[in-house]
C-alpha cells in the first residue's frame, strides 16, 4: 500500500537566541494559526508532536501544548518524545492507511532555560556514560577527532561549513543572524564555538496531504516519494565515529538520488561533513541553504524545519528534487532522510 | 484500517516493587525476549522496534530509546519513541500497529516499561516549576476530586470502590506476572486502610512496579509462519483534549466517548457489553471502573456503579474487566496501557491462563493519561477481519 | 566472662582522656611463617588465596594444617574469590572506636568462591545513622565484595581489606539541572494583577467564557483572547479532595485541595481551601480569598494563603454540576 502524501504547508518562529518571555505555547499558538490559516482547515485528520520533557525542567511539557492546537473537539493526536522530525514520520505512516486525508505536524523547543549541553548528557547510557558527566559538545568533539583523522580533513573545513551557514542564516529571516567566523579558541578541541549550532527558542509546524487534497491545498506540493530513518548502536565506544551508517542506510531506503538541495540536521560542522559523505551529496548539492541548526537550533523543532525548508524550495520551484534529514541522540545515533519532489511519482 | 495487523507475540516481566537484579536494558530485554520466543523470531527477525514509556523523569534517563537502541536490537533499524502520558503503552502499540497496517514494515517489535523503583513517582509526576501550585501530591492528588464529582453525580454508594478492588485483587491471584497478591483479600480488608486522598483509601489505589511488557506485531504473511495462534486488530484509536477549559467534563471525557466511538465503528461494534468477550482497562483507582463503564458505552450515565455492583465485571460476569488484575494490581506506569492491550491479545489468543476468559473472542484494552485526557485503544479478535 | 557496663553504656561514657594507658611502644612484631606470610603476601597485591588440603578443599585464609584432621596443608595455593558469599552475621548499630568502620555495620563470615571455608571481617552496608537496624537486604547468602586499600597503603595485614561491601545491584545517579523558566506573558499579566490583589481573566471572543487565569488563548476553540475581566476573589467549591499523604512540598495534612469557581468564570482553578475542618468542607461551599497581609505580596499566587469559607448558603448541586 503507497498513498502519495506531500507537505503542503510549512511555518516557523522567528527564532531568537534569547529567552523573550513567552510560554512553550506562546511560542506555538501564532504558527498553529498561521498554518490553519494558510491551509484554511480548521481540524485535521491526525496530529502528531515532538518535544522534550527535559527541556522544560518539569514533566508533560506536551500537554499544555494542547491548548494552542484547538484540541475541540478532542482530537486524533499523538507525541514523541523526540525531534518533531519523527512525529511528521508517524503521521505519514498514518496517512498510509488511516481514513484520514490531512495530517499537523508540530514541534517546539526552548533551550534557553537551561544548559542543553548539560541537560544532553542526561540522554547518555546511566551506568557508562552519564555518570561522567560527559557533555554534549564533548562527545561531538570526540566525534569531529575521530572523522578529522580518518578523512584527512581539516579544521578548516570545518570553519567553511560554518562560514557558508552563517552567510546563509543571514539571508533566512527566521534564522539568527551570526557573523562571520572568528578566531576564537577551543570550546572542546577540536571544536570551536562557530562549529557548534546557535541553540534559540522556536517553534514550527507543517502540514501533510495526501493525494488530491495535497494538489487542492497546495499549487506545487513537495511529495514525499522516501522516508527512512535508522539508529546506531549507543557507546562512543562500539560504533564507527567517522562514518554514519545509519545516515547511509536510511538515505538508501528513502531512495537519495539526484538530489538538488539537502538540509540536513547537523548540530555541528562536522556532522554536515559526515553526512554528505553518507548520503553521497556531491559538490553540485546545494546544503543548508537556509543556514542549518548552525544558524538557528530551536531544540525538538530543527529537524523538522529541515523538512519544512527543503519542501519550501519544492513550493517555489528552486528545486524539483531536494533531501532533508534530521537526527537525534548523541553523535548523529539516529539519522532520518526524507526525499521530497515535485512530481508524485519520484 | 489499511493491511491486516496481527499480534504474534506477548512478553512480560514479573511486575514487582524493585527489579534490582536487572538494568533498564535488562528489564526490557526479559519481556522483548518473551514477545520474541512467543513468535517463534529472533532479533534478527524485527524490522523495527516502538518504545513507550513516560515520563523520562521516572528514571531520570532522558530519551532513553537512544540508550536502549542497540539493547533492543535495534541497530541499522528504525527505532521511535512515543510519549502520551498514562496512555502511552496503549499509544505505543497503536503505532507500531500503524507501521504493520501501512505496509511499511512486516515484523515489528514494540516495547513499553518503568522502572519506578529507580526513582519516586510522586516526585517525577509533580515537580513544581516556579508557576505552579504545590496542591496535587502524585496522581491520587489530582484524581480524588473528579471521583469524588461521579459519586455526586452518580449517586453511587461509598463501596463501590471497594468491590473493584476487591474484585481486581482476586483476579491478580490467577495472573502470575501480577504485582500485588493479596490471598484473602476482601472488603473489610481495603475499608480498614486509610483515606490516602479522600474519598480514595490505600487499596483502592495501584501500586507502584517495576516493569516491561512486549508485543511482537505481524503482517498477515508474517503471521502465517507464527508458532501460536494470533489475535488480530478489528481498530486502534486515539483522543485527546486539552485539560482545562471551559465546560470540560472531567468525569465523563468526551476523548475517551469518541475514542470508543471511533473503535467500535471499524470493529463493527454497536453494543461493547453483549458484543466484547472482555475488557482490559485502565483503571488506577477502583472508582475509575463504574466512570468508564459509562464512558466507554458499557452502560448508560450514571448506570456504572449498578453494573460492577451486579458483578457483571467480575471474572465469571457477562463482560469480565481486567481479568489480569488490571493497573490496580501492577502499575509499570509507562508499561500499564500496553500491558491492558497484550493482555486483550492473550484473551482472544486463548493464551491467557488461569485468568483466561472461557471463549473470549473479542477484547478491548484501553489506556489514558494525563488529566483524563489522553485516550488510546485497541480491539482485539481471533479472527483476522 | 567479668561483668562489664553493657556496650551502649561504654560508647556513652564522656569521652575524657583516661588516666592510664597500656600500650607497647611501636606495637608488637610478630613473625607470619610461610602459609600466613603467602597469604598476606598475596593480599598486599590485591588477591585472595586459600590454601589446598590433604582432603582437597580449599581452605581460606589459609593456615598451616588442616583444622579438621591436623594433617598439614598442601603447597598448591589457590586464587579465591574475590567476590563471596555471607555465611553467617552479626549487627553493629553502635560501631565502638575499636571497629574498623565508625558507622552501623555487620561483622560477617564471608566465603569467597572457590574456597570452602570463611573469612570474618567487617561488611560495610552503607550510610546509617547511629543505632540505625541491618537493612532488610542484608541476609545470608548476600554476595559480597572485599573493598581493598588503595596499593600504596596496604601493609601485608587483614586490614588490608578495609570491609567488604555488598556487590553492586545498583548505583546512584545524582541529576540536577538548573532551569530559569518562564511562565509566559499571560501568567504573567495574571500575576502581575495578583500582585496588586486582582485576579484576570480573559473572556474568549468565540465561546463567550471567562478563563483565569488566562493563557492568551482558549484551549477549547483555539483562538487568541485578549479581552480582560477582573473577577471577584469570591466563588463556589465544586469539588475536593481531602490529601492525608505528606509532602515535603505540600502543606501539612490533612490539607483539602478544591477545585473553586470563581463568580463569573467559565472553569474552575486549584487551590487550597482552609479555615474549616477537613471533614466540614463541601461541594457547593461558598468561598473567599484569604489574602497575605498586603506588605507581603509579591508577583505570586501565594499573595492568597487559601479560600475560607463565606457565611452563605451553599450553591445547590445543579448550579455546579455542569463545572466538573
Amino acid at each position: 500500500m503507497s498513498r502519495d502524501v506531500a507537505v503542503v504547508a510549512f511555518v516557523q518562529t522567528r527564532h531568537t537566541a534569547e529567552d523573550t518571555g513567552m510560554s512553550e505555547v506562546e511560542l506555538l499558538a501564532p504558527i498553529i494559526t498561521e498554518i490553519k490559516e494558510r491551509t484554511g482547515l480548521r481540524r485535521f485528520g491526525f496530529t502528531c508532536s515532538g518535544s522534550c520533557d527535559y527541556l522544560a525542567g518539569a514533566p508533560f511539557s506536551f500537554v499544555s501544548a494542547l491548548d494552542a492546537v484547538g484540541a475541540w473537539p478532542p482530537i486524533s493526536e499523538s507525541h514523541v518524545e523526540m525531534d518533531a522530525a519523527w512525529a511528521l514520520y508517524e503521521a505519514w505512516v498514518k496517512l498510509q492507511h488511516g481514513e484520514i486525508d490531512t495530517a499537523l505536524v508540530y514541534g517546539f523547543g526552548k533551550p534557553s532555560q537551561g544548559t542543553l549541553r548539560e541537560i544532553m548528557t542526561q540522554q547518555l547510557d546511566p551506568y557508562y556514560l552519564a555518570p561522567l558527566g560527559v557533555d554534549q559538545v564533548s562527545l561531538a568533539a570526540l566525534q569531529a577527532r575521530a572523522y578529522l583523522e580518518r578523512s584527512g580533513a581539516k579544521e578548516d573545513d570545518l570553519r567553511a561549513v560554518a562560514a557558508r551557514s552563517r552567510a546563509a542564516g543571514r539571508d533566512n529571516p527566521f534564522a539568527l543572524h551570526l557573523d562571520d567566523p572568528g578566531d576564537a579558541g577551543y570550546d572542546v578541541a577540536p571544536l570551536r564555538p562557530h562549529d557548534i549550532a546557535a541553540d534559540a527558542d522556536g517553534a514550527a509546524a507543517i502540514v501533510l496531504a495526501t493525494g488530491d487534497k495535497a494538489r487542492e491545498l497546495c499549487e506545487r506540493p513537495a511529495w514525499i516519494t522516501g522516508i527512512d530513518h535508522r539508529s546506531e548502536a549507543h557507546l562512543p565506544g562500539v560504533r564507527d565515529l567517522a562514518r554514519s551508517d545509519s545516515a547511509r542506510i536510511a538515505g538508501e531506503k528513502a531512495g537519495a538520488t539526484g538530489i538538488e538541495v539537502a538540509e540536513l540536521h547537523a548540530q555541528f560542522t562536522h556532522e554536515e561533513l559526515i553526512l554528505r559523505e553518507a548520503l553521497g551529496l556531491g559538490d553540485d548539492v546545494t546544503v543548508n541553504p537556509s543556514g542549518g541548526a548552525l544558524s538557528a537550533n530551536p531544540v525538538m523543532a530543527t529537524g523538522l524545519i529541515r523538512i519544512g525548508e527543503a519542501a519550501r524550495r519544492i513550493h517555489d520551484g528552486t528545486a524539483s528534487k531536494a533531501l532533508a534529514h534530521a537526527a537525534s541522540g548523541p553523535c548523529l545515533q539516529q539519522n532520518l532522510v526524507c526525499v521530497l519532489s515535485g512530481e508524485n511519482n519520484g | 484500517m489499511g493491511n491486516p495487523c496481527a499480534i504474534i507475540g506477548v512478553g512480560q516481566t514479573a511486575y514487582k516493587t524493585k527489579r534490582l537484579d536487572v538494568s533498564m536494558a535488562g528489564l526490557v530485554r526479559e519481556a522483548a525476549q518473551r514477545a520474541l520466543d512467543d513468535a517463534g523470531l529472533t532479533w534478527n527477525d524485527i524490522d523495527a522496534v516502538v518504545i513507550g514509556k513516560a515520563p523520562d523523569l521516572f528514571e531520570g534517563v532522558m530519551m532513553p530509546e537512544a540508550y536502549l537502541a542497540d539493547a533492543l536490537g535495534a541497530r541499522g533499524k528504525p527505532m521511535m519513541r512515543v510519549h502520551t502520558a498514562g496512555s502511552v503503552g496503549g499509544s505505543t502499540a497503536n503505532v507500531a500497529a500503524s507501521l504493520i497496517q501501512s505496509g511499511v514494515h512486516d515484523r515489528v517489535l514494540t516495547v513499553a516499561w518503568e522502572k519506578q523503583s529507580e526513582s519516586n513517582a510522586t516526585w517525577a509526576l509533580t515537580v513544581n516549576t516556579p508557576y505552579s501550585t504545590s496542591l496535587v501530591v502524585g496522581a491520587g492528588g489530582y484524581f480524588a476530586p473528579h471521583i469524588r464529582a461521579y459519586m455526586r453525580r452518580s449517586g453511587a454508594p461509598d463501596h463501590i470502590g471497594t468491590l473493584v478492588a476487591v474484585k481486581d485483587r482476586e483476579n491478580a491471584l490467577k495472573n502470575p506476572y501480577a504485582h500485588l497478591k493479596i490471598p484473602g483479600i476482601s472488603r473489610e480488608m481495603v475499608e480498614s486502610t486509610p483515606m490516602l486522598w479522600e474519598p480514595i483509601r490505600y487499596l483502592e489505589t495501584c501500586p507502584s512496579s517495576d516493569g516491561a511488557c512486549a508485543m511482537v506485531l505481524a503482517s498477515e504473511d508474517a503471521a502465517r509462519k507464527t508458532p501460536n495462534r494470533p489475535a488480530w486488530v478489528h481498530g486502534t484509536s486515539m483522543r485527546s483534549e486539552p485539560i482545562f477549559f471551559a465546560g470540560r467534563d472531567t468525569v465523563n471525557p468526551q476523548g475517551g466517548m469518541d475514542a470508543a466511538a471511533d473503535v467500535y465503528r471499524q470493529a463493527g461494534i454497536a453494543d461493547p457489553r453483549r458484543e466484547l468477550d472482555v475488557a482490559e482497562t485502565y483503571v488506577p483507582f477502583s472508582w475509575y471502573e463504574p466512570m468508564w463503564l459509562e464512558n466507554l458505552g458499557f452502560c448508560g450515565e450514571g448506570e456504572g456503579w449498578k453494573l460492577t455492583e451486579s458483578g457483571a465485571t467480575a471474572l465469571d460476569g457477562d463482560i469480565p474487566w481486567n481479568a489480569s488484575g488490571g493497573v490496580l494490581s501492577s502499575n509499570p506506569i509507562g508499561a500499564s496501557g500496553m500491558i491492558r492491550f497484550a493482555e486483550a491479545a492473550l484473551q482472544v489468543r486463548g493464551l491467557a491462563g488461569e485468568h483466561q476468559v472461557e471463549g473470549a473472542r473479542r477484547a478491548l484494552g484501553h489506556a489514558y493519561g494525563g488529566g483524563a485526557q489522553f485516550f488510546a485503544m485497541w480491539i482485539v479478535g481471533s479472527d483476522k477481519p | 566472662m567479668p561483668s562489664k557496663p553493657d556496650q551502649s553504656t561504654v560508647t556513652d561514657l564522656p569521652a575524657e582522656a583516661p588516666n592510664h594507658v597500656l600500650e607497647f611502644p611501636g606495637g608488637y612484631t610478630r613473625s607470619v611463617g610461610p602459609v600466613i606470610g603467602r597469604f598476606l603476601s598475596e593480599l598486599r597485591d590485591g588477591r585472595l588465596v586459600g590454601v589446598r588440603t590433604q582432603a582437597g578443599k580449599v581452605l581460606f585464609p589459609p593456615l598451616e594444617y588442616d583444622p579438621d584432621s591436623g594433617e598439614a596443608v598442601t603447597d598448591e595455593y589457590v586464587e579465591v574469590g574475590p567476590a563471596g558469599t555471607v555465611q553467617s552475621w552479626s549487627w553493629v548499630s553502635r560501631p565502638l572506636k575499636v571497629h574498623p568502620l565508625d558507622r552501623p555495620f555487620a561483622w560477617a563470615l564471608i566465603q569467597p568462591d572457590g574456597a570452602d571455608t570463611a573469612l570474618l571481617h567487617a561488611l560495610d552496608m552503607g550510610v546509617l545513622e547511629e543505632g540505625a537496624e541491618a537493612p532488610r537486604y542484608l541476609k545470608t547468602g548476600l554476595r559480597v565484595r572485599p573493598k581493598f586499600r588503595g596499593r600504596g597503603k596496604r601493609a601485608g595485614s587483614i586490614n588490608d581489606i578495609e570491609c567488604f561491601e555488598p556487590e553492586v545491584t545498583m548505583i546512584n545517579a545524582p541529576s540536577r539541572l538548573e532551569y530559569e523558566l518562564q511562565g509566559g506573558r499571560a501568567l504573567d499579566r495574571f500575576l502581575e494583577g495578583v500582585s496588586q490583589g486582582k485576579l484576570i481573566g480573559h473572556r474568549c471572543g468565540v465561546c463567550g467564557q471567562v478563563i483565569v487565569p488566562m493563557k492568551g488563548l482558549c484551549p477549547k476553540d483555539g483562538v487568541p483572547t485578549t479581552e480582560e475581566v477582573e473577577l471577584p476573589d469570591t466563588g463556589t467549591v465544586t469539588t475536593f479532595a481531602v490529601n492525608n499523604l505528606p509532602d515535603p512540598r505540600a502543606p501539612e495534612v490533612p490539607f483539602v485541595s478544591a477545585y473553586i469557581l470563581l463568580d463569573g468564570a467559565g472553569l474552575t482553578m486549584l487551590a487550597l481551601v482552609a479555615g474549616v475542618p477537613a471533614d466540614q468542607v463541601r461541594m457547593g461551599m461558598r468561598v473567599k480569598a484569604a489574602w497575605r497581609p498586603r506588605e507581603e505580596w509579591g508577583k505570586t499566587m501565594s499573595n492568597i494563603k487559601w479560600f475560607e469559607p463565606l457565611d452563605e448558603p451553599d450553591v445547590p448541586f445543579d448550579a455546579i454540576k455542569d463545572y466538573l
